[in-house]
């Protein structure tokens, strides 16, 4: 409580013509700190990511960042105070080099402000920032076009997009889903790496096992509603959560 | 006691005219700019049946429905068929197939063709006379507009609630791809709204066009009233659309009341312009705040 | 294994003579025949237009002024439309404001058309972009329907309410010099939007309009106001056109409510599809061909716009490329049989 809360999530509540998709959520994520978030399917993971920065506004409830409320503000000024998200669904800029497509980020305010208005070479910095998350320079993969790149790397693509904004807070949806084990095995460090930088960042994932090892704490949604929270092993343990989650789900791979 | 009934059959004008824009944007997601257009038509081909071919007026206009209802399938089958899921293209052609109408209405000289220019056409009316109610004058046809207005509106409501086709409709309206599941033609439910969209534009001008002249300008008007109930009422919503009549169909006759019939543009705009501002996805509309899975 | 012999197969095979030069830009200095290869269209185009006038004769060269305006128009229309995705359907509201800007400044506080013509492409694109602005912040279809409203509406405002001479509209304005002055204002401001426009379109901002056109939520999560960009796409193509508006005006001396026809919102639309969306220079060209032909056609009154929608619609339904992107295949690529 108190300093350490970063983002804090007060009772939220949204309903899409009847069905309550997110109901009375209420969380806290710390500086720093990773928290998984897993839930069956359709237990409003994505809708609760969309809430928080800004692409849906919620019935009641409200977001705050840095003790700031930043619910009722727009996406892109959500994505300017510097919370940030990847898409479950990417959707790059096919025809152009992977490169390219991090000139949108850098063209943002938040990055003119952050580095005074001089930038320079925004193709070299967008280099920089993909040789970073595992384009390998010397292969010539931030030159490959879009288009042409496997889903690991589009899903790095879409992560480095959100980091080239240079935030503090990073929502991953599901970048490990539709991924092999050596590809997610590859992101694992990557996102380790970003949490040791300081970064504060919140996943919604399927992968269990791979999220555990990630995780400082894990909070479980069914049905729209928090079903139980705290340290994975301890989650894990919880009965509710078994039949809700693992019930439903049988292969916990 | 005026403005009240004036205002309703005025409402009621600007609701028969939209309906049929309604359906076909609610249903296919196609904006048939070509709306105003097939108003004019018939309007034009049920005058022309009457007194070039000497057709019985109930036969006429029939007729002319019939053509109306055809034109809007010929329309989606040969033209917009092939551009689905661009729209860039589809607001184009849509477009260009209305200004083809219009302007060609407006064609002189050839295959002997005049061409329908000035205020010489005019249809008449279903019933001549004046009844008196509440102490105000009104003609018949005003009364005719009102009823038929009220029965379209309502038919419509029990097509799209109470029968298969209907229902199928607004289950494309509602989720295209899980209704292709189910076996409903995506593009048999997009050829029926533009041929039912059409024909209640053809509707709508029957009814409404023994109130004046019948002119090929009109066309853009109409299309342009059309449009802007629908904007104001939220695209694609057939509630939104009835209750926005209402409110552009008092708006007008007040403002005329009050400031003289100069300020009915004004006022559209300003509604317009209004509704975009503070209430984007219009009175009743729902946008879709996202594609993604909830 | 006979049938080696007994039939010689055939199948056409296409090289691409250009890709290096078109991929990196750099290259083109390495060798004299590429940049050759590289300048002749664009010299051609330059030159065909800037020496056009002089084959010309003087009713024609009034034609060419016309279609330069519709080329403007076109390439505002193309610019929103493949790289912004926003349809614009009222071309007529920005001539028009632009011309009754001019107009009223040059009429009213007697301002010579060299002083007018800035200041209206300038307050006209404000002025219409401050009108389109409500749409922006919306998907989908708003704009078109919007931007076809607003001409029409503010032909019936401007009779119903009696204003800037009503449907007499404005006479007796100040004209250029000489048909010289007429036809270089317009060439140049073409060429010069033009080859400005291609380049925007490859910079970050051609860039970014491009990304809210694919995917606007992803530009948003970046940070990005879309609204803002959107806006600044409109008023680029709104200065092309309010630019032809304040000229026409001063071309013939004259402004009123026809300056808010439907000519000049269909005419650069019919000209983009059959030049080719998403090149810039298709539209120009699409211009430069349908206004002498909607010239011939002014003996059958409403002919001109039936003709340019049937060939808007044929265009669509059956060649959607164009023609430019068809001559950019044939230039760049050349196709030869090969035996088999």
């Amino acid at each position: 409580m108190g300093e350490g809360i970063f983002l804090q999530v007060k009772g939220i509540t949204k309903s899409f013509g009847g069905v309550m998709a997110v109901k009375d959520m209420s969380f806290e994520i710390a500086r720093g700190e990773i928290l998984g978030v897993i839930g069956p399917n359709g237990s409003g993971k994505t809708t609760l990511v969309n809430l928080i920065t800004g692409f849906v506004k919620p019935d009641s409830g409200e977001v705050f960042f840095k003790h700031k409320k930043i619910t009722g503000l727009p996406p892109h000024k959500i994505a300017d105070l510097g919370v940030t998200r990847t898409f479950q669904i990417m959707r790059p800029y096919h025809s152009l080099p992977a490169f390219k497509n991090l000139i949108v980020p850098l063209n943002s305010p938040r990055i003119r402000r952050t580095r005074g208005g001089k930038l320079g070479d925004k193709d070299g910095v967008a280099i920089d920032i993909l040789e970073e998350i595992g384009f390998e320079r010397d292969a010539y993969v931030p030159y490959k076009i879009a288009s042409s790149l496997p889903l690991g790397y589009l899903k790095r693509l879409e992560l480095a997009r959100c980091l080239a904004l240079k935030p503090e807070v990073v929502i991953c949806d599901e970048i490990f889903s539709g991924l092999s084990m050596s590809e997610i095995s590859t992101m694992v460090p990557l996102i380790e790496k970003l949490q040791m930088e300081g970064m504060t960042i919140m996943m919604i994932e399927h992968r269990l096992r791979e999220l555990f090892r990630l995780v400082n704490r894990v909070m479980v949604m069914n049905f729209g509603e928090k079903l139980a929270e705290g340290v994975p092993e301890e989650v894990m343990e919880n009965k509710e959560v078994r039949e809700a989650y693992l019930g439903t789900e049988a292969a916990l791979c | 006691m005026n403005i009240l009934i004036y205002g309703t059959v005025n409402s009621i004008i600007f609701a028969l005219v939209a309906v049929g824009f309604t359906l076909v944007y609610g249903v296919s997601r196609l904006p048939n700019f070509a709306h105003g257009a097939l108003y004019v038509l018939v309007g034009f081909l049920t005058w022309s049946m009457v007194n070039d071919f000497k057709l019985f007026y109930p036969f006429a206009i029939l007729i002319s429905l019939g053509i109306s209802s055809l034109l809007g399938a010929l329309i989606y089958r040969l033209v917009l068929i092939r551009l689905r899921g661009l729209p860039t293209s589809e607001i184009i052609a849509s477009f260009a197939v209305g200004l083809i109408i219009l302007e060609g209405l407006r064609l002189q000289g050839i295959g002997g063709f005049k061409g329908f220019i000035g205020p010489f056409y005019v249809l008449p009316s279903f019933i001549d006379a004046k009844i008196k109610i509440a102490g105000v004058l009104i003609d018949a046809q005003r009364l005719i507009v009102m009823l038929g207005g009220l029965a379209v509106v309502v038919s419509i409501w029990l097509f799209t609630h109470h029968t298969k086709t209907g229902l199928s409709l607004r289950a494309i309206a509602q989720d295209e791809q899980a209704a292709m599941m189910l076996g409903i033609d995506s593009d048999r439910a997009a050829i029926i709204s533009l041929s039912i969209g059409s024909a209640l534009a053809g509707l709508a001008a029957v009814i409404i066009l023994p109130l004046g002249n019948v002119t090929a300008e009109a066309g853009y008007r109409i299309l342009i009233n059309a449009l802007a109930v629908c904007i104001i009422g939220g695209l694609g919503s057939w509630a939104g659309a009835v209750l926005a009549s209402f409110v552009l169909g008092f708006a007008m006759i007040i403002s005329t009341a009050l400031f003289g019939s100069v300020w009915e543009s004004v006022v559209l705009v300003g509604a317009i312009i209004l509704i975009l501002i503070f209430k984007p996805s219009g009175l009743l509309g729902k946008q879709k705040e996202l594609e993604e899975r909830v | 294994m006979s049938r080696e012999t007994s039939t010689i197969q055939r199948r056409k095979e296409r090289l691409d003579r250009g890709i290096k030069v078109r991929t990196e830009g750099l290259y083109a200095l390495t060798s004299w025949r590429e940049m050759f290869y590289l300048l002749v269209p664009r010299t051609l185009l330059i030159f065909g237009l800037l020496l056009s006038p002089f084959f010309l004769e003087m009713y024609w060269q009034r034609v060419l002024c016309q279609a330069g305006i519709y080329a403007l128009l076109a390439l505002g229309f193309d610019f929103l439309a493949e790289y912004v995705g926003l349809v614009c359907l009222g071309g007529a509201f920005f001539i028009g404001s632009g011309a009754y800007l001019s107009g009223l400044l040059n009429a009213k506080l007697g301002w010579a058309p060299f002083f007018t013509i800035p200041i209206a492409t300038v307050a006209g694109a404000v002025i219409s972009t401050l009108v389109l602005l409500p749409c922006l912040r919306l998907r989908g279809i708003y704009f078109a329907i919007i931007s076809f409203m607003f001409p029409l509406l503010t032909v019936y405002i401007i009779i119903a309410l009696n204003i800037f001479g009503g449907t007499e509209g404005i006479t007796a304005l100040a004209t250029f010099p000489n048909i010289w002055v007429d036809q270089y204002l317009i060439l140049g401001g073409v060429i010069i939007a033009l080859f400005a426009l291609r380049r925007l379109v490859t910079e970050d901002i051609g860039l970014i309009l491009r990304s809210i056109k694919d995917n606007d939520q992803a530009v948003k999560a970046s940070g990005i106001s879309i609204t803002s960009y959107k806006t600044k796409a409109v008023f680029i193509a709104a200065l092309l056109g309010c630019f032809g508006g304040a000229y026409l005006s001063h071309l013939y001396g004259w402004v009123g409510i026809s300056q808010f026809a439907l000519d000049y919102s269909i005419l650069p639309i019919a000209a983009t599809v059959m030049g080719g969306m998403g090149t810039l220079v298709g539209p120009v060209i699409g211009a430069f061909i349908l206004t002498p032909l909607s010239e011939a056609l002014r003996g059958f009154g409403q002919m001109r716009v039936v003709v340019y929608c049937l060939i808007l619609i044929g265009f669509i339904v059956y060649k959607p490329e164009g023609l430019m992107n068809v001559l950019q295949r044939k230039y760049h690529q050349f196709e030869h049989w090969e035996e088999v």
